[in-house]
């Protein structure tokens, strides 16, 4: 336990750049996946082709991998990033079709009379997306967005095998150097992830519970 | 296409307008691939050496040897070692998370519900780390054992979603046979909530495939760490960029046809007429392509 407490500092150290890498990643997942999303429902059938290689590419590629090619192939190829953008781009490519995929099941998953009703009113396409699909889309694609956000919580630990100093990387330095306190250590460390997670996911529970549209 | 209900039937003008769209697309994107592979192709200055472009013959010669292959193939065998294994106990763990997780008894579901949700919170990865530096059982073990864990963790979620989402009267049928509430659950409940679920849990190790790369980490000699770090330190830097395009296509050719698989389950899957007003996934679809609704991969944790 002492050794947890003396390390306090670093430990907060790599917390923050576990938040850091999980609020920019973030971010510029959702924006790119919004966009592949979008692309993805769009009515030009390059655009779809298009998406869905990007979704299909990435998400079956590992993770391990995608920061590897950033981490030690962008350099070769010329790029002079600090290990902690390398990890940023990756985590940012790896989540964005997660977050596309969560968006269109949303979308999927109005009734179909919804949208026949708004055509049947003469609404056009915006007026039918924008009045009547999006607002009962986005109640349904708020928890599994948020679950998504949840794995990015996770996954940003593959950064520390990547010369980031971040929670996990902590755990391995900190456990190296305080043999007699390995567990202490891990546990402490997996206390700081759950902090994110744990709250998350009831957030997630919960909004499921509350937005679902009664059918 | 024509099928989406979200726009008319487009007329001779959209139709233009929308192939002129798609041309113009479809040009940026190929410009964009081209400058990528052209500029990849250049030869380069590095502080006075001219380095081959990424696709000369230097940088590729290394793959007619049949020895180099042999290596891969071992990596790309050791993932998959490591994947079964972890699979078989992240099954045999769901199915057990999944029973006592919807115990009747407080004092057996609230521990598990604790420890479920401990793991299903935590890191792969720290997990891996745990059991390497506390049990020091191996890279391989602790590959496995974090894997088993974690998605049995995962697994155990889904089953018990399955569960819940059974018509009651199957419950009570059961018991008003006169079975047990073990063996109602056992041989009544899990069947169909196993089958109702199969797709999400096959997409859900394709997700453990794809995680046993962790081991790159932890050091385990799988198919990352065995063509990048292994052979691309023997071979020399130079082949870095070769390496990684092979190891990508091994790793695509791999997931894809599994997630195909998962895909085809997920359409042969017929729940029977007991459960079709109570499918978990939405039926409806008013996307633009029609596609398939209720994808397994939209509901898995990566």
């Amino acid at each position: 336990m002492n050794a947890v407490i003396e390390n306090l500092p670093r430990f907060i150290e790599a917390f923050g750049m576990t938040l850091w890498l999980l609020a920019t990643s973030g971010v510029c997942a959702l924006i790119i996946g919004t966009v592949i999303a979008a692309m993805r429902i769009s009515p030009v059938p390059s655009l779809n082709v298009f998406a869905s290689v990007y979704t299909e590419l990435l998400r079956n590629t590992p993770l391990t991998l995608v920061l590897f090619f950033c981490a030690f192939v962008l350099p070769q190829l010329g790029s002079r990033l600090p290990y902690e953008w390398a990890a940023f781009i990756g985590l940012t490519l790896y989540t964005s079709p997660f977050v596309a995929e969560a968006l269109r099941s949303g979308i999927n998953g109005v009734a179909v009379g919804q949208a026949e009703a708004a055509r049947s009113l003469g609404l056009g396409f915006m007026q039918s997306t924008t009045l009547i699909i999006f607002p009962q889309a986005f109640r349904m694609v708020i928890p599994p967005l948020i679950n998504v956000l949840i794995a990015l919580t996770k996954n940003t630990s593959v950064a520390g095998g990547f010369f980031v100093f971040e929670l996990f990387s902590a755990a391995k330095e900190l456990a190296n150097a305080n043999g007699n306190a390995v567990i202490a250590i891990l546990l402490a460390v997996a206390a700081f992830y759950l902090v994110v997670t744990i709250p998350l996911g009831i957030l997630s529970a919960h909004l499921e519970k509350k937005l679902a549209v009664q059918r | 296409m024509s099928a989406s209900v979200l726009f008319d039937t487009p007329g001779p003008r959209t139709r233009r307008r929308s192939r002129i769209a798609s041309v113009i697309v479809v040009v940026l994107i190929a410009a964009g691939l081209a400058w990528v592979v052209y500029t990849l192709a250049q030869p380069r200055d590095s502080s006075g050496i001219t380095l081959p472009g990424y696709f000369d013959a230097s940088r590729w010669d290394i793959f007619v040897l049949a020895e180099l292959w042999v290596r891969i193939g071992g990596g790309l065998l050791a993932t998959l070692q490591a994947a079964a294994v972890a699979a078989a106990m992240a099954l045999v763990i769901g199915v057990m998370f999944a029973m006592l997780r919807t115990s009747v008894h407080a004092a057996v579901r609230i521990p598990a519900t604790i420890v479920l949700e401990f793991f299903r919170g935590m890191p792969v990865l720290l997990m891996m780390l745990f059991i390497l530096l506390v049990a020091s059982t191996g890279a391989f073990w602790a590959v496995v054992l974090a894997l088993g864990v974690y998605n049995g963790a995962i697994i155990g979620e889904s089953l018990r979603a399955g569960l819940a989402a059974l018509p009651r009267g199957q419950r009570e049928a059961g018991l008003s046979l006169g079975l047990t509430r073990l063996q109602t659950k056992t041989f009544i409940e899990f069947p169909q909530a196993f089958r109702q679920m199969l797709p999400v849990i096959i997409a859900q190790l394709v997700v453990l495939l794809k995680d046993t790369s962790l081991g790159y980490i932890v050091g385990y000699n799988e198919l990352i760490r065995t063509t990048m770090n292994n052979l691309g330190s023997s071979v020399g830097n130079r082949y870095l960029f070769s390496l990684f395009l092979v190891t990508l296509v091994i790793y695509l050719a791999v997931n894809l046809s599994l997630s195909a698989v998962a895909r085809r389950l997920a359409r042969r899957r017929s729940p029977g007429k007991i459960l079709a007003k109570d499918q978990i996934t939405p039926t409806a679809s008013i996307s633009a392509l029609g596609a398939p609704t209720g994808n397994p991969e939209d509901r898995t944790t990566e």
